[in-house]
């Protein structure tokens, strides 16, 4: 019995030992909890958020393009997508056939789907078809029920409203090339487009807007559960156009009835261009849902260079549109007068007779003084008087006139031209400037350059009463106004001035003028202007002596044939300057284009009415 | 006269019935509960698939354990041995038909159940050193000769739950051996020399852990190392611990569990998810809970007349200790990832059953505590 009782003392105090070993336990693991929970909670609850939070963009609305009416040249349509989520069907394959059922689909297409189904995790979405007419989008809504997994999505695509006929001004958008993957995380998403030429690239980044977060909860492997906090996006910058969107959609169906030409018509007091067409032009709705190489490469092989803005950045010889700066050039100078006359027989032989300089008029025009001149496109008579005025005085007045040189214009794709003198071809060439290139120069041909924009603003600064405007097309980005319109005068002889519109007056409205036959009847729209010819290559004596016609020739050796012309004479508005490559002559090819443009414009009459900034209801 | 019947001093239903330990049930009812409202949550507030089973199972298991708790303590000291043999049966028969079950081979399919006999052998094990213990004598617990059959006792099982492998019920249960020994009074140098013993093997024993279980030992020791490899689990508890704070995230909103990030969220790493939800408040209460049943428990243990009834209801009770100082140090990054379930909490059948057995027997030690064990 005592040892009974001996081991139950022992047993008491092992178990309180027991006992007291289970507290301290209990105690150990609480201490240690509250240790994880309050002293280090801070530091777990962040490793927290960061397991469970995803911040995923969100894709702003690209700013619209509208014209100077609010009227939409570049907006984003809803793009319909037809997805899979490959575990909400049982049978992927099977779902994808009962979708064949309804709208057509390549079976590429299908096996890409399997393909990219078999990699990626169950849940993720995967596109099975893009840009789906309305129809389908309502055959498969109807049909989702039979169509396990299927859902419809919407996104933005960009599209072209006027197609061909803005391409060159609004350019284009397509994916993000390496090299462009900079900063802006935006570049990252997956189908995200930033602007390539034209003003969806100039503006680019103000179009672009500001990308939106969501922060969203997933799980261990990466499943959105739920959206915790949205930062929306902000639509970028809607810019407006000085264009007019009909009055481009006009010219540009008008020059496409040509090989390949191109045309500006802009406001001779402001600058605003009214429209600016080259042709052949392309659609750039291909670009935005992807070129095939193809059809890249057929745009690039096109003789008619229909990727190319011929209106900014094509360079011509200017031909007799260049007659008025050598005019102009001779009168501040001081050297000639109105009624100071010159007889031209046909050709003009400069020195000791050894170089002879044709008139494109065989028999010649005989006496004939600077209203004269202009008025039937003597050359001899500007021959002559550049002889007396000289390349530098002729350059630096080209220059003054706008020619030669970029004019700081919207689009980055303009090129300078080029307005030789005689420093320019010592630097050049190592040569001493000889004066039979000034005659030559004279008329607008040799090496002197000039692009369709240049020579719409050298018009527009003849005209307007001598006030230096440059070209501009962006009235608007956002709400901020882009330009000043308040141009300086030039200091130029206002007589002088008169002098020389009076002789682009007669070029279409004198019995004798090059462009008779594109005088406009209507009271009140007439125009002035005067005719072009550039010579693409040197015509041969033999050539001469046969009277080889320049119809004859293969098109590539043709003439190009310009025009300048400006409306209406009695109280100028518009200028518009036409080439037409390869066309021939100013006068039988280009002028008629520049009537019809000309018409069409004062029948539109844009400039009566202000740009619009609001959008249009 | 009714005394025939109650000879050697019965006692009446009703009478034991009132002797029940109703505040021990409440407080097991509470820590069911706690589970019931972590599997809930870890369903994503729903019912099935854990909360509702672990329901019946907690019911039923109720049932049970009221049912042993009445039984006569005698018959339980008579069935030692054959609970004992029979749980030696089933581990030898599991290894012979067991299915494969997370890589290692624990069950034996009943049809309405799966019996994991591990299971069986933690409470037979208890039982059967309880009655050995029963009529040994303070020499007899100094006595190395004596010793050596409980020694065998206990490393039987724990060879054939090596050989599934399961090295943390091996554990365990060598554990729990250890438990009975010296609370029967064994002499604290046969500790010593067991320590000794153990050191002593670890080396040996190395050499015989499965890659998974050597690379949980690594892991253990710097569990940083490698975040998404093995190291990933404890690192994520700890997250959802320590993300919890002092009030918790509140029911139904704990992140790491509902996201996934935390593995076998309705299992081992149930109390992650109560004190994610619950923060620190829920921890400690739970913790609490369970130290007052520890607590019933060795009272239960110091009331009974009989050595059985006092090694048996402080063994279980010391066994059902283990379970949760594991468990929760485990969860909590103190000792390497073992499979163990937090006993009442975690959702799973067996081990919700061996626990409220368990507790069923010690309070059939309370009930019967007067009553006089003698050796058959």
């Amino acid at each position: 019995m005592k040892k009974n009782q001996d081991s139950t003392k022992i047993f008491t105090r092992r178990s309180l030992i027991v006992g007291a070993l289970q507290v301290s336990c209990l105690a150990i693991l609480g201490g240690r909890l509250a240790w994880l929970q309050v002293s280090q909670g801070a530091r777990y609850r962040t490793l927290s958020d960061k397991n469970r939070i995803n911040i995923k963009m969100l894709a702003p609305s690209r700013g619209q393009i509208v014209d100077r009416f609010g009227v939409p040249l570049a907006v984003n349509n809803q793009n319909f997508r037809v997805l899979i989520v490959p575990e909400q069907t049982d049978d992927i394959q099977k779902s994808l056939r009962a979708l064949q059922n309804f709208i057509e689909i390549e079976e590429g297409d299908i096996q890409k789907v399997l393909k990219q189904a078999s990699r990626s995790p169950k849940f993720v979405p995967l596109e099975v078809k893009d840009d789906l007419s309305w129809e389908d989008v309502a055959k498969i809504e109807v049909n989702l029920p039979d169509l396990p997994g299927l859902s419809i999505d919407v996104g933005e695509i960009r599209a072209y409203p006027y197609g061909v006929s803005t391409a060159h001004i609004v350019g284009y958008v397509s994916s993000v090339s390496k090299t462009e993957v900079g900063k802006d995380p935006v570049l990252t998403l997956p189908g995200f487009k930033v602007g390539k030429t034209g003003i969806e690239k100039k503006f680019d980044l103000d179009m672009r807007g500001r990308h939106g977060n969501s922060e969203v909860e997933v799980n261990v492997i990466g499943r959105e559960v739920q959206e915790l906090n949205r930062d929306d996006s902000k639509a970028g910058k809607r810019v407006v156009l000085t264009i007019d969107g009909e009055l481009q959609r006009f010219s540009q169906a008008r020059l496409d009835q040509e090989k390949s030409a191109s045309a500006v018509i802009m406001d001779a007091h402001t600058g605003a261009v009214y429209s600016l067409a080259s042709s052949p032009s392309f659609d750039p709705n291909i670009f935005t849902k992807g070129l095939s190489a193809a059809m890249w490469e057929e745009l690039l092989a096109d003789p008619g260079h229909p990727l190319t803005n011929k209106a900014i950045a094509g360079q011509y010889p200017p031909g007799s549109t260049f007659k008025m700066v050598t005019a102009l050039a001779a009168l501040e100078a001081g050297l000639i007068t109105s009624h100071q006359t010159s007889f031209c027989s046909g050709h003009y032989d400069y020195g000791t007779g050894s170089d002879r300089f044709h008139c494109w008029k065989r028999g010649g025009h005989g006496t004939v003084n600077l209203i004269d001149a202009l008025t039937q496109s003597c050359d001899v008579y500007f021959y002559e008087i550049s002889t007396k005025v000289g390349i530098d005085k002729i350059a630096a007045m080209a220059r003054r006139l706008g020619l030669g040189q970029k004019l700081d214009f919207d689009l980055k794709e303009e090129r300078p031209g080029l307005m030789p003198d005689k420093g320019w071809k010592m630097g050049r060439f190592g040569e001493v400037w000889r004066p039979g290139e000034t005659i030559v120069a004279s008329i607008g041909q040799g090496y002197i350059q000039t692009t369709p924009l240049q020579l719409a603003i050298m018009t527009a600064r003849l005209i307007n009463g001598g006030y230096e405007v440059k070209p501009w097309m962006t009235g608007y980005v956002g709400d901020r106004p882009s330009v000043d319109t308040k141009w300086p005068k030039m200091e130029l002889n206002k007589w002088h001035l008169d002098l020389i519109t009076k002789g682009m007056n007669r070029v279409v409205n004198h019995e004798k003028g090059t462009a008779r036959g594109s005088k406009i009847e209507t009271p009140g729209m007439q125009m002035g202007g005067k005719t072009g010819t550039a010579q693409v290559r040197r015509i041969t004596m033999k050539q001469r002596a046969e009277g080889v016609l320049n119809a004859d020739l293969p098109w590539k050796s043709r003439h190009h044939a310009l025009f300048v012309g400006y409306a209406p004479v009695h109280k100028p508005r518009y200028v518009c300057s036409v080439v037409v490559e390869h066309g021939g002559g100013g006068s039988s090819s280009a002028a008629p284009l520049a009537k019809d443009l000309l018409v069409e414009t004062q029948k539109r009459d844009p400039a009566a009415t202000p740009l619009q900034l609001e959008k249009r209801a | 006269m009714t005394g025939a019947i109650t000879i050697h001093s019965e006692q009446s239903f009703l009478r034991k019935v009132r002797q029940l330990n109703w505040g021990l049930m409440v407080l097991i009812t509470l820590v069911a509960c706690v589970g019931f409202t972590a599997l809930y949550s870890a369903a994503g507030g729903n019912f099935s698939p854990w909360a509702s089973k672990q329901l019946v199972r907690f019911c039923v298991g109720a049932v049970i354990m009221i049912a042993i708790a009445l039984t006569d303590i005698r018959l339980w000291y008579r069935l030692s041995w054959p609970c004992y043999v029979v749980g030696i049966i089933l581990l030898i028969a599991v290894e012979v038909m067991g299915h494969i079950g997370m890589g290692a081979q624990r069950w034996i399919d009943l049809g309405f159940m799966q019996l994991q006999p591990s299971e069986v052998m933690k409470i037979a094990v208890v039982m059967v050193l309880a009655r050995y213990f029963h009529s040994a004598t303070l020499e007899d617990m100094r006595s190395i000769r004596f010793l050596i059959v409980p020694c065998l006792i206990i490393l039987a099982p724990v060879a054939l739950v090596l050989l599934q492998p399961d090295l943390g019920t091996s554990l365990m249960i060598v554990m729990a051996g250890g438990a009975m020994f010296f609370i029967a009074g064994a002499s604290l140098w046969i500790f010593g020399i067991a320590f000794v013993a153990v050191a002593a093997s670890v080396p040996v024993t190395w050499h015989f852990l499965h890659d998974y279980q050597k690379q949980r030992i690594l892991t253990f020791l710097d569990p940083e190392s490698d975040p998404l490899g093995a190291g990933y689990h404890i690192m994520q508890s700890k997250i959802a611990l320590g993300s919890g704070g002092m009030e918790g995230k509140g029911f139904l909103q704990g992140t790491q569990s509902h996201l996934n990030f935390l593995p076998e969220k309705q299992t081992d790493f149930i109390f992650t998810l109560w004190a994610e939800e619950w923060g620190l408040f829920g921890g400690l209460v739970l913790l609490g809970l369970f130290g007052l049943i520890f607590l019933y428990g060795l009272w239960i243990s110091t009331r009974s007349r009989h050595h059985y009834g006092r090694y048996l209801a402080l063994g279980l009770s010391v066994n059902f200790s283990l379970y949760v100082f594991i468990n929760i140090a485990m969860v909590m990054g103190l000792i390497p990832v073992v499979g163990a379930p937090l006993p009442l909490v975690s959702y799973g059948g067996t081990a919700m059953l061996a626990v409220l057995v368990g507790f069923g027997l010690i309070m059939s030690c309370n009930v019967y505590r007067d009553s006089k064990v003698t050796r058959v």
